[in-house]
């Protein structure tokens, strides 16, 4: 029990590269050559793995060339689990990211103001010379700790290394603050475990699937797209509540059109029915949860009939949909979502829906939650990091306790002129995060890079986020590079390589290389003890007992589990990692710190009278802003649009295809105009857009000014005290037909 | 042989990850495609329904393109394809304003092109690319004669749809309903 | 609300968002085309019936640009094709389905003949003619004796290629407003009209004038009635000829339709001949040039919104 537990522990919470031992993991051959079968029909065409860098589920697949040498096609490896051979439509259109013209070409320095986009080319030796010398400034100067990592994506374990091996352990990634922290602390809360990334849930042998403003199909995560499509042939009922009808509502046998941010009371009335209408799974709840009792006192009041008042959805149907579930006890899913900071509630609402779940017993159950399994995979060999003399949590100034991972967006606070953190950023590495489109209350992460001391960007592309930075250094796109190895976790632990099918275009190098590159600068040559990052791989590869020869022919190699766990036994004794040890209804922790053991609704902001709330998602053809300039990904979707209820373009007298400017209730203005598409999808109350548009740097040719970015309206955020995750939702905006004048301040 | 294609509106999401598989494989130049997804939605919120396709040339029985071919560039293969030889062609349009599905575009190359359902691929025993990108698995291929393939299996236990059959084309794209 | 759209961003450049693949190259080539069948039909008539002499205009004098009119069809013709270097497959095969293929083919007859109609035209045109080449002279005295022979061929060439210029629009079953058999006549007679017109240009013979221009109201009021009953058999068809009628019934193109071609092309000239037959003094230039400017609109119009018609979405 116990090192299945510490294991966790790793694989939850790995982002710093902890080292396991791969003693005691048994190796075994991938299941069966199903590649090699295909290969027939391709003939004798060239084909180097790799796994996709346009999102963050991190398929892998086959790159393919022409006779000419130029990459083809991008298919999916048949073994891998996150993809099972077949790509999403961004996957398949990651060729764009490697033809695009607008690509980062040289390393720029800055010469005009940061912002101002005026940049000289520079060679690599300058440029690194010129981030070295910096950082090395900033550490004499204010310490170390005061330089800060905001990455996301494969190449952050290198830059982590660098500013680790410096003395800083202040990493953030925004697909923590902005996107599934609450989720995680909430699942932590209760299970004592993570949903993790590729998300835990057994889909594929679901029979009832209740999809929670996760839009999936849209949101376009391959696998679960996939296994949702299993599910369907196989007769699972879908119940999908969202204010919006999503592709998914529209293959639900219910969808809930719930009034926006109420959904903490639906929660509360669905464990209502299913506690007092005695539906939930008697026996699990009995051996392994805590609390119940509680619980059941607490939701006592919460009935249909009491939450009808408040979601607008009819008592009936939250009963029907309760038995719905219950029925299908413990192969149901009540998905956790993924972005899920909405309205500042956020882990309270995930509290709810990991309560659910627990009551039906479908965590750890066939078709409920899965219990999944990675890699340890050995970082480098070298010496113990110095240990930082403040810790990302001094930034915070005792907020937010509940985190277990730094919040990006705390280091836009603790980066202001004004800021009185404990610990003050005074210099950024921002490696593949598109921070001006990224974090809520655009005004703000700009006033933080305009009060920084140094700014550095690694990117591929010329994005918002570039024309901030002193130094950008370009990186070749993840088909043109090795890169760190790929070791989610799933139902069998894999690992998949990413080899580069082409020689890097244009003068671009891997984070490997510029991180080490710089740590060489600053004498941390004891932290990069490989010189070239083949051996670095072979090395990590011959600790997992495969080689780098050998999965340059694979790409992809699932292991035997360690555990026979994937499901719980029937009666077998589990010890939950949580204070009780038992899967907590009612959490201790949150007691402990002040916040309500058991989730409560509370009330939202509703939009003020001529006001609609902005409601966003993903179009399954993009990834946020990285894909907008993507030649076959604009063939697809070249803006994007406003959603709007009939009623409403009436009353607002505006018609399908027409362009409108928006105004949030803070006065600022969309800089673009956006397209009308008056669609019954979308309530009276709100409008949608697909986020990741309305691009603002005139270097990307294909995106400059097609559509409108969600991004800069969002200047009401509503922090989750718990966690300190930005509830995105509460922003509200009106429509104009012409350009409205900016108010002279 | 009469090969036939079934998409099942009830899975497909709209993904449109069979049109730029379709682009890659096929080399379609940006700008252009051979296939499309088309949504439908009907009725007033909340009580509403909707039907995605992914649509592509029907491979017509009764092909009024090929009919109305002058050069006999776009004619009938094994299997009921109907396909475009470019050396052929003209470019003369003709084909082009006879197909009541737009399914076929000019090529910058000047010749007339179209969905072959990848008859490069499944001559070797293979699927089409898009059928095989799909990340739903909503799309079935297959020889009606065959009683054992995809496609045929499918249409047995399944309702399913034809697009416009009024026109007379005879298509053989399915949609599952 | 019912809404259906594409979501995957198609724009096939001349396909989205609508039909747009033939520009003026072909309405052009369909006008010459009618034209000339106009021209050629009536001198041939007039051979066949030996009203040569009476009406020499229309049996001579036009006849003479129609090689022009032809040379220039064609010529629009392969300017449309896209694949222009493969031009010579059209005459590779005979495909009696395809009215392209056998429009060709017609082509292919009429267009030599028109060459040598004109060429032992020249003669009777100009009295003084003498050709530099004795070859050609020899070649002009040969074809002169076939002369009635190629007169009975285009008698019934000519119709076809008028009929073939509206037929290759109302093959396509796919664009609902073309898909009516009227067309086919339709075209024929607006040719003939332009036929006409052209001789009512071209003649200096008071009673050959007066002769075309009765022709051309009968051939006018034929149309008219064509046009009527055409949008008659829409409105009684399917929705998506209902729909495709309503272009010119409240859509984008009922003012260039009801104004440029009906009114301006086949009424007020009607009117104007009507005046002239009752010995009002009308300059021919007015009633044949509007008949002629009403012709080539009429095509480009029905080009145009019948690419606009559609089945689907
Ligand atoms: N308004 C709004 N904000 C949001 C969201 C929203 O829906 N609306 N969603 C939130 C969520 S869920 C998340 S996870 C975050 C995601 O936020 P980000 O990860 O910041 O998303 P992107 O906008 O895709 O920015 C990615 C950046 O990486 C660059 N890039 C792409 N490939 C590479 C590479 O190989 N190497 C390097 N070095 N760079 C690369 C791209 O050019 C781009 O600049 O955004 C959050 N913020
Ligand atoms: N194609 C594509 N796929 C992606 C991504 C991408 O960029 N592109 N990004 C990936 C990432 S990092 C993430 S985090 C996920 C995010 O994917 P999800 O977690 O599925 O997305 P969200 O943006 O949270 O959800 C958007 C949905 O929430 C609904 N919604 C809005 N307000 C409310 C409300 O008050 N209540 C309820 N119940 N629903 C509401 C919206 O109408 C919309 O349908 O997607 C992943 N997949
Ligand atoms: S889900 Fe799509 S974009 Fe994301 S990694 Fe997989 S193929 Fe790539
Ligand atoms: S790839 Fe499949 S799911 Fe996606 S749009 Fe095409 S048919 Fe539909
Ligand atoms: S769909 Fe169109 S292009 Fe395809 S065979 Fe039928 S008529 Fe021809
Ligand atoms: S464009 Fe080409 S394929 Fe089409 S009808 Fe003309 S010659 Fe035939
Ligand atoms: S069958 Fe082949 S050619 Fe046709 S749409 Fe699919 S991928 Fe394209
Ligand atoms: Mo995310």
């Amino acid at each position: 029990m116990a090192s299945r537990r510490d294991f966790l522990r790793v694989s939850a919470f790995g982002i710093g590269g902890m080292f396991v031992a791969a003693a005691g993991l048994k190796l075994q051959a991938s299941i069966s050559d199903l590649n090699e079968r295909s290969d027939k029909l391709y003939l004798n065409l060239i084909k180097t793995p790799t796994y996709c860098e346009v999102c963050f589920w991190k398929c892998a697949g086959w790159v393919y060339k022409t006779d000419e040498g130029e990459i083809w096609k991008i298919v999916g490896n048949e073994i891998d689990q996150h993809c099972n051979g077949r790509f999403c439509p961004r996957g398949t259109g990651g060729v764009g990211m490697y033809h695009d013209e607008a690509r980062l070409k040289t390393p720029l320095i800055r010469t005009g103001e940061r912002g101002e986009q005026k940049f000289r080319k520079a060679s690599w030796e300058e440029a690194l010379d010129m981030v070295a010398k910096n950082l090395q400034n900033i550490a004499d100067k204010h310490g170390p700790e005061t330089i800060a990592l905001l990455s996301h994506g494969s190449g952050g374990k290198y830059f982590t290394n660098l500013i680790k091996a410096l003395g800083s352990d202040s990493s953030a990634a925004p697909s923590f603050s902005q996107c599934k922290g609450p989720r995680e602390i909430a699942f932590l809360n209760t299970f004592g475990e993570e949903v993790l990334s590729p998300e835990r849930t057994d889909i594929r042998d679901t029979r009832c699937m209740v999809l929670i403003g996760a839009h999936i199909g849209e949101n376009m995560h391959n696998g679960q797209v996939q296994e949702m499509s299993d599910a369907i042939d196989k007769g699972a009922s879908i119940i999908t509540v969202d204010p919006r009808f999503s592709v998914v509502a529209g293959k639900s046998k219910f969808w809930l059109p719930v009034k926006p941010a109420t959904d903490i009371a639906l929660l509360l009335a669905w464990i209502h029915v299913i506690i007092y209408e005695n539906q939930y799974d008697a026996g699990y709840v009995e051996k392994y949860t805590y609390g119940f009792d509680y619980l059941k006192q607490h939701v006592k009041n919460f009935t249909p009939e009491w939450a009808y008042g408040i979601t607008t959805i009819k008592p009936g149907t939250i009963r029907e949909t309760a038995r719905e579930m219950a029925n299908a006890s413990p192969a149901v899913i009540i998905h956790p979502g993924r972005h899920v900071t909405w309205y500042g509630d956020d882990t309270q609402r995930l509290r709810a829906v990991a309560i659910l779940n627990a009551l039906l017993g479908s965590w750890g159950r066939r078709g409920g939650f899965y219990q999944p399994e990675s890699m340890p995979v050995p970082s480098a060999p070298h010496p113990p990091y110095p240990k930082p003399r403040k810790t990302w949590r001094d930034a915070l100034n005792g907020k937010f306790n509940m985190t277990e991972l730094p919040l990006a967006s705390e280091f836009v606070e603790a980066s202001l002129p004004d800021s009185d953190r404990d610990l003050q950023y005074k210099a950024w590495i921002v490696n593949g995060t598109n921070l001006i489109f990224t974090l809520p209350d655009q005004q703000k992460t700009i006033d933080a890079l305009k009060n920084l001391e140094f700014v550095a960007v690694v990117d591929t592309m010329p994005m918002e986020i570039t024309a901030w930075a002193d130094v950008i250094l370009p990186e070749c796109t993840y088909l043109e590079r090795y890169d760190s190895i790929r070791n989610s976790p799933h139902r069998l632990p894999s690992i998949a390589v990413r080899i580069p099918a082409v020689d890097p275009k244009y003068d671009t190098r891997s984070a490997w290389w510029m991180a080490r590159e710089i740590g060489l600068r600053m004498g941390l040559d004891d932290y990069f003890p490989f010189e070239t990052q083949e051996e670095e791989l072979d090395w990590q590869l011959k600790e997992l007992g495969t080689s780098l020869e050998e999965m340059t022919r694979k790409g992809v190699k699932n292991f035997e589990r360690s555990w026979d766990d994937l499901y719980i036994a029937k009666g077998q004794e589990m010890e939950f990692f949580t204070n009780t040890g038992k899967i907590e209804l009612y959490s201790t922790s949150m007691a402990a710190a002040g916040f309500d053991p058991l989730p409560v609704y509370t009330k939202h902001e509703l939009p003020p009278a001529g006001f609609y709330r902005l409601n966003y998602g993903r179009a399954p053809m993009h990834t946020f802003s990285r894909t907008s300039n993507n030649p076959n990904l604009t063939d697809l979707m070249a803006e994007n649009t406003l959603w709007v209820n009939p009623k409403i373009s009436k009353i607002e007298g505006i018609e399908n295809d027409q362009y409108v400017w928006l105004e949030n209730s803070k006065g600022i203005i969309s800089t673009f105009p956006i397209k009308v598409r008056v669609t019954e999808r979308i309530r009276w109350d709100s409008v949608y857009m697909v986020h990741g548009f309305g691009h603002q740097n005139k270097m990307l040719e294909r995106c400059f000014g097609k559509g409108a970015s969600d991004t800069e309206l969002m200047s009401i955020v509503h922090k989750d005290p718990v966690m300190g995750g930005t509830g995105m939702r509460g922003n509200f905006v009106r429509i104009h037909i012409e350009k409205p004048q900016e108010e002279l301040s | 042989m009469r090969y036939a294609m079934a998409i099942d509106t009830k899975k497909c999401v709209g993904c449109s990850d069979c049109v730029v598989a379709c682009q890659t494989e096929n080399h379609v130049p940006i700008g252009y495609c051979r296939d499309w997804v088309v949504e439908v939605m009907d009725g007033t919120y909340p009580q509403l329904e909707m039907e995605i396709r992914s649509e592509r040339c029907n491979q017509c029985g009764n092909a009024p393109c090929v009919r109305c071919c002058p050069t006999g560039a776009s004619h009938f293969e094994e299997g009921g394809l109907v396909l475009v030889t470019a050396d052929k062609c003209i470019g003369c349009g003709a084909c082009i304003q006879s197909c009541p599905y737009d399914a076929r575009y000019s090529h910058p190359d000047g010749h007339v092109d179209k969905c072959t359902f990848c008859n490069h691929r499944v001559e070797v025993g293979g699927k089409p690319a898009c059928v095989e990108a799909c990340p739903t698995k909503c799309m079935y291929f297959g020889d009606l004669d065959d009683p054992g393939s995809d496609v045929s299996k499918v249409l047995k236990t399944r309702k399913s749809k034809t697009l416009i059959p009024e026109a007379g084309t005879e298509p053989y794209l399915y949609f599952l309903i | 609300m019912r809404e259906e759209i594409i979501i995957s961003g198609r724009m096939n450049p001349n396909i989205d968002p609508y039909l747009h693949i033939w520009h003026w190259q072909i309405p052009l080539y369909l006008f010459l085309g009618g034209l000339a069948a106009g021209i050629l039909f009536f001198s041939a008539y007039n051979h066949v019936t030996g009203k040569e002499e009476k009406y020499r205009a229309a049996s001579y004098i036009s006849t003479l640009i129609v090689p022009l009119l032809l040379v220039f069809g064609l010529f629009s013709l392969f300017l449309d094709l896209k694949h222009k270097m493969y031009f010579w497959r059209l005459y590779t095969t005979i495909k009696l389905e395809s009215p392209m293929s056998w429009g060709a083919w017609v082509l292919m007859l009429v267009t030599p003949l028109s060459f040598i109609l004109a060429a032992i035209n020249l003669k009777k045109v100009f009295p003084g003619w003498k050709w530099k080449y004795p070859l050609m002279q020899t070649l002009d005295d040969f074809f002169e004796n076939y002369r009635r022979t190629i007169a009975w061929i285009l008698v019934v060439a000519a119709p076809i290629l008028g009929i073939y210029t509206g037929i290759l629009f109302s093959a396509f079953n796919a664009r609902p407003l073309w898909n009516t058999s009227i067309l086919g006549p339709l075209f024929l007679v607006s040719g003939l009209s332009t036929g006409a017109a052209v001789n009512i240009l071209f003649s200096k013979d008071h009673a050959e004038r007066l002769a075309f221009t009765r022709i051309d109201l009968v051939l006018i009021g034929i149309e008219l009635f064509l046009i009527t009953h055409m949008f008659m058999g829409f409105m009684a068809s399917t929705q998506v000829q209902i729909d495709s009628a309503k272009l010119f019934l409240g859509g984008p193109y009922t003012a260039q339709f009801w104004v440029l071609v009906v009114m301006l092309g086949l009424v007020i000239p009607a009117f104007l001949e009507i005046l002239e037959l009752k010995k009002f003094k009308i300059p021919a230039i007015v009633p044949a040039g509007l008949v002629l400017m009403g012709g080539l609109i009429l095509r480009f119009i029905l080009t145009n919104a019948g690419q606009m018609s559609r089945w689907l979405y």
